[in-house]
């Protein structure tokens, strides 16, 4: 599903990435781990389609609207309440009956209780755990995840686990300075140095 | 060294058949120089559209190379252009002479896209910003100057200014002969300037692969 | 067509919804278009004509206008939310026309207040100058989202945004100014559409360009 072949980028003179290759097949699930500004977050948003390589090859056999991308942001406005980004979310990614789907996906991740408050009054983990209904929402095909586990308590990384337990057979890259976590799911594993 | 001698050439013919005075001696260096920078920023928004299309990335320095030929084609008719309006009128700016109020619109707009390209980080970022703006620019031109026309019929008092269509063949002819001189003029410095640029790309790059 | 319909009305009314939940935007351009307004009025030596103060009329709109543009992406640019926007499916464009259209609510919005403001500090107004108006914010809203887009991407925004724009606005001003006052507002009239029809289709088309690599 993700090919790379020599892959770099670059962002003015900071040479981030350089002649990576990198190969996952449908069903992989892939670990990168690396010290912080080691490229893992930029090989992501490469993969995301976020911005193109300024050298080598790379494909990414996925429609947008199938790709699941978890970044360090949690990509939702701080003044609607959950219910209202994931619903803004669902239309965006065509999802048909939304709004079912956002409940469910709320409940699923221990956040309906405050689905209708502003999501500028959560706490680091809530935000976190609303980051993963968003990504999770339209059951892409290929998950890009950045830090899955950053803030998340406990209860929070069981669900993730469980979520990701009820997802078998999906394609993952994963940055995480915590590889142990997700050793059981790993297929292989990337260090970016 | 050709288009130089080209021109060299014009501006000596030119006096020849100018006999009404030095006003009219500018009139065969501004309105070249205005019509070259139209050309300028046409060619650069050419190659704007073309980076977009294809994503080529080549194209970048080319158009941004254009626009600046644009912009210093276009200082140089304000400048001739104010200067003939001092001796034509005794004002060394008018509002009711349209191609220099187009000309001031045109400046001002194509500063900014230098103030968009050194205020936005190299990358391809910056190079599509710069196209679209560009793009933009081109597009701006038949506006204002629809725009311009318009407005002198109730803001500001047009002057009549430019001769009409039906110039003598001698003053036809050298004046075409020095637009030709002032386009390959422009095309020289182009290349010149892009042949520059694009050695310090290669340059940096090297310098880079070796680091 | 009706998912794209469908996306350009669900991102326009996300706009809306955040506009009303903060409430930073609408009441800044709301106080700074009647502050220039009183500004003018004592800028304006006694016996100022009526075309001078339409003239600083559309000056105020302009400068309102670029108040409220330089917040449009403001959500987006703080927390990187145009991502979010932009790895969806659904066409780029549409991004652009749900903000140009929500851009364009505010400004009628402010107008609603500065228009009423002016005929009382100033003079009457005459429906040309409203209509010159209402296509003056077309134009305005869709240049100013694209612009505001590009300005996003440089280390100068705040900047960047006015310098952009300011030149493109020119016309505008042109057009609006000439429909107010002049014995023919039709042509200026006619101007403002051709100016709106030109630059929203150049908006539109680009902006895709514009928020992706």
């Amino acid at each position: 599903m993700i090919r790379a072949r020599k892959l770099s980028k670059r962002f003015g003179d900071k040479r981030v990435i350089e002649g990576l290759d990198l190969e996952v097949p449908r069903g992989g699930f892939v670990l990168v781990t690396g010290p912080n500004g080691s490229g893992k977050t930029t090989l992501l948003r490469l993969c995301a389609g976020l911005f193109a390589p300024t050298g080598g090859e790379l494909e990414v056999d996925v429609p947008r609207g199938a790709i699941g991308f978890l970044a360090h942001e949690p990509l939702v406005y701080r003044e609607l309440t959950p219910l209202e980004n994931l619903d803004l979310y669902g239309r965006l990614y065509r999802l048909p009956e939304r709004r079912e789907r956002a409940g469910a996906m709320l409940e699923r991740f221990g956040l309906w209780r405050v689905r209708n408050e502003r999501v500028g009054t959560f706490s680091r983990g809530m935000l976190q755990r609303l980051a993963l209904c968003r990504t999770f929402l339209h059951d892409p095909d290929l998950l890009l995840l950045d830090e899955p586990f950053d803030g998340l308590d406990l209860e929070g990384a069981d669900l993730l686990q469980a979520e990701l337990a009820d997802r078998t057979g999906v394609t993952a890259l994963v940055a995480t300075h915590d590889p142990e976590a997700l050793a059981s799911r790993a297929s292989a594993r990337l260090a970016i140095a | 060294m050709l288009p130089v001698g080209g021109y060299a050439l014009a501006f000596y013919w030119a006096p020849e058949d100018a006999d009404q005075g030095f006003s009219q001696k500018i009139f065969y260096l501004h309105v070249p120089i205005a019509l070259t920078a139209y050309a300028c920023f046409g060619w650069g928004a050419w190659k704007a559209l073309r980076l977009l299309w294809t994503g080529d990335r080549r194209y970048d320095l080319e158009s941004y190379t254009a626009v600046h030929m644009g912009v210093i084609f276009g200082l140089l008719t304000l400048v001739t252009g104010s200067i003939w309006a001092k001796i034509s009128w005794g004002e060394w700016w008018t509002w009711g002479e349209r191609q220099l109020v187009l000309f001031l619109i045109l400046f001002l707009f194509y500063s900014s896209y230098f103030m968009l390209r050194y205020s936005t980080e190299a990358g391809p970022r910056r190079e599509r910003n710069s196209a679209v703006y560009a793009l933009f620019g081109v597009v701006l031109i038949p506006v204002s100057f629809l725009a311009v026309r318009i407005a002198g019929t109730i803001l500001h008092p047009t002057v009549f200014t430019h001769e009409g269509a039906n110039l003598p063949w001698q003053m036809l002819v050298c004046f075409l002969i020095c637009l030709g001189g002032m386009l390959a003029l422009a095309a020289t410095l182009y290349r010149v300037e892009l042949a520059g640029k694009r050695a310090s790309v290669s340059l940096r790059e090297l310098r880079e692969l070796l680091a | 067509m009706s998912t794209y319909a469908g996306d350009v009305a669900a991102l326009a009314r996300k706009d809306l919804l955040l506009e009303l939940r903060s409430r930073d935007t609408l009441p800044a351009m709301l106080l700074f278009v009647v502050s220039s307004l009183t500004i003018f009025h004592f800028a304006l030596p006694s016996g100022s004509s009526e075309r001078a103060e339409t003239g600083l009329l559309w000056i105020a709109i302009v400068f309102t206008a670029l108040l409220g543009l330089t917040r449009a992406f403001a959500a987006e640019r703080e927390e990187g939310l145009l991502d979010g926007l932009v790895l969806a499916p659904c066409d780029r464009s549409a991004i652009w026309l749900g903000k140009t259209i929500g851009d364009a609510f505010f400004l009628v919005l402010a107008e609603i207040v500065a228009l009423p403001a002016f005929a009382l500090f100033f003079h009457p107004l005459s429906w040309e100058l409203v209509a010159a108006v209402a296509l003056a914010d077309i134009g305005i809203a869709a240049i100013g989202t694209l612009l505001a887009a590009i300005a996003a991407a440089s280390r100068a925004r705040e900047l960047l945004l006015p310098l952009l724009f300011l030149p493109l606005a020119i016309p505008v001003v042109i057009g609006g100014v000439g429909a107010s006052i002049a014995a023919n507002p039709g042509t200026f009239l006619a101007f403002l559409g051709l100016y709106d029809a030109v630059f929203a289709i150049l908006s539109w088309a680009s902006f895709e360009y514009v928020v992706t690599e």
